[in-house]
């Protein structure tokens, strides 16, 4: 059963289109491979069986009719925590949205949750995460770290840590995550998965428990490039309970896959194989770059001079959302409440939020208030609001001259538990190749590229290929990338499963 | 509000943090909040990396791409019943949210 959870998406919907597996078969397997694994991986924080095999039976006797099934008909899905699904507990790994030991459990659900229960999809579980998507590292869930299952020492990156360990792993065959600074790229590259975050706007939000809402957007994982353009064409799409969300017309993603990448002009940035950039990942990565060359791809070298202001800029940026987007965590309406004997309301709001928010998400609403208050919103807000345009121009000089950016995802290898909690900065500087993309609302895709060599110091570890793109144009991404896949040898699982 | 100088940007105090956390609505202990003017310094120190580059000239970006947004038609459509809004409440008091006795400051 394991194997079918492992296979690409396209197989399993075929599959079970067939008849050959039943989406029942795949939601039990699914649920006990999560049952098996998560004890030592710490991937999911909720379990929703119920959930996954009602729809799985529906799917079922969907087909027994005679029913077309849709485009993800009996695939297991992981849904990172923030993602609302009605009656089944949504907590952000946060604990201000757990009472005891239940967590909130929202009215409804998340648009893209609509959407893959439409396409058929059996969602058996909610992914671990950074609290709140604050982190790069999965270490911040207020539960417990998620680990990297090529070598569970490291972490597996963040914040959508649990999603990349659910496909990597084979828990499940696809999962959604969200991205504010590279928090579903980063989790795919330090896992050996397919991770998309599209187009600021592409996929709708609603539902999506918000961190910085001019950054936010939600991307699927999978184990293959294939897999990861089918689950985004289910999700993305004009909604109306969403402003922001575009009404363009959504890419045929999966049909892209199977073109010629010939003569797609590639541009590689000098910025991003500068200082700080780990030998091995530069290696492995120059090689994908120079294998594309083979495969008619025109290489040229391209600066992108702002780069070295994005970390400031998003800290600054995200966090002054964050901090206004979080004050609706104040024990009023849900989740957890705080009050002493004789508490004002003002005392219940702030001993609520210091005992249900984690450190990393205190330092987050204290760095964004600060530079909100009054006499520093010019000198930070405005200055990093500033500093994106520049950003912005970075890329719209550089897509007039090439289709698609490659750059390392991460300047590391998958980092150990425990190796950057005590320096908060030095995790934020691991984002330093994935807020770009960020902050100028581009498409980007991470995919596995040769992973390092086992040295003394440290086994064989995955890295990522970073691809970008000009506003909506994913489907040269996927081009791209699965001419890439064909070259580099499918992904194996990793060592132990 | 006159702009603050670099050097007064820099640090965050003790009572600076103390007063940031009262807007943040966080009652924070002693000792986070001698963590956090250190944390927050460094931070801030690190930011500050911003002030290398001329902007006087860039208009800013507030959001990508909100040329497009589409609104939706102006027409009343079903919503959370009063039960369904209330079931997650932590108190609940005359079918409405309970919050403790205040008076507006």
């Amino acid at each position: 059963m394991n194997s079918w959870l492992a296979r690409p998406i396209s197989d399993i919907v075929a599959a079970v289109t067939r008849g050959d597996i039943s989406a029942e078969e795949m939601a039990r397997a699914s649920v006990a491979a999560i049952e098996k694994k998560n004890p030592s991986l710490g991937a999911f924080l909720t379990v929703s069986a119920d959930m996954a095999l009602e729809q799985a039976r529906a799917v079922d006797a969907k087909r027994a009719r005679g029913d077309k099934l849709g485009k993800l008909a009996g695939v297991p899905i992981a849904l990172k925590d923030a993602l609302c699904t009605r009656g089944v507990a949504t907590t952000c790994a946060s604990k201000i949205l757990t009472r005891g030991e239940r967590g909130w459990q929202p009215p409804y659900d998340a648009t893209v949750v609509a959407r893959l229960k439409a396409a058929d999809a059996v969602l058996p579980g909610k992914a671990n995460m950074d609290e709140f998507a604050m982190g790069s590292s999965n270490e911040n869930s207020a539960f417990f770290p998620c680990k990297n299952p090529w070598d569970r020492s490291r972490s597996p990156g963040g914040s959508s840590g649990g999603s990349a360990v659910a496909v990597a792993a084979a828990m499940t065959s696809g999962a959604l995550g969200s991205d504010t600074g590279g928090s579903i790229r980063q989790p795919a590259a330090f896992t050996s998965v397919v991770g998309v975050k599209p187009t600021y706007g592409r996929v709708s939000r609603f539902g999506l428990v918000a961190f910085a809402s001019s950054l936010d957007q939600i991307g699927p994982f999978a184990a293959d490039v294939r897999g990861a353009a089918r689950v985004l064409e289910a999700i993305a799409g004009h909604d109306e309970n969403d402003a922001t969300s575009l009404t363009d017309t959504v890419g045929a993603y999966e049909s892209a896959c199977d073109k010629s990448p010939r003569g797609i002009r590639i541009g590689v940035p000098e910025q991003y194989f500068a200082e700080g950039l780990d030998a091995d990942v530069a290696i492995s990565v120059r090689a994908a770059i120079e294998e594309l060359g083979r495969a008619g791809c025109a290489i040229v070298p391209i600066t992108l001079p702002h780069t070295a202001y994005a970390v400031a800029t998003y800290y600054i940026l995200a966090t002054a959302e964050a901090s206004s987007n979080l004050a609706r965590f104040d024990g009023v309406r849900f989740g957890l409440r705080v009050e002493g004997a004789r508490a004002t309301l003002a005392d219940m709001y702030g001993q609520t939020r210091d005992a249900g928010f984690g450190d990393e998400v205190k330092r987050r609403i204290m760095l964004g208030t600060y530079v909100l208050s009054a006499g520093y919103y010019d000198a930070f807000y405005l200055k990093a609001q500033r500093v994106r345009t520049l950003i912005r121009r970075d890329f719209e000089r550089a897509f007039a001259e090439v289709d698609v950016i490659a750059t390392p995802t991460s300047p590391v290898p998958p980092f150990r538990l425990g190796e950057r909690t005590s320096d908060p900065l030095s995790m934020y500087l691991a984002d330093v190749y994935t807020l770009p993309a960020s902050l100028a609302g581009l498409p980007a895709l991470s995919l596995p590229c040769a992973p390092t060599p086992a040295r003394d110091d440290r086994p064989l570890l995955p890295v990522g290929l970073q691809l970008m793109a000009a506003p909506l144009d994913e489907e040269r991404l996927f081009t791209v990338a699965a001419a890439l896949e064909k070259i580099f040898p499918a992904r194996s699982l990793p060592p132990g499963d | 509000m006159p702009t603050k100088t670099a050097e007064e940007q820099a640090l965050l105090g003790e009572q600076d943090v103390r007063n940031v956390a009262k807007l943040a609505r966080l009652d924070l202990r002693a000792d986070e909040i001698v963590r956090m003017a250190a944390e927050l310094s460094a931070i801030v120190g690190y930011v500050q990396k911003l002030d290398e580059l001329d902007t006087s000239d860039v208009p800013p970006t507030a959001h990508v791409r909100l040329a497009r947004v589409a609104l939706r038609q102006d027409v009343p459509r079903p919503c959370l019943s009063h039960d369904e809004a209330l079931a997650e409440a932590p108190r609940v008091a005359h079918e409405g949210f309970a919050v403790p006795a205040f008076v507006d400051d």
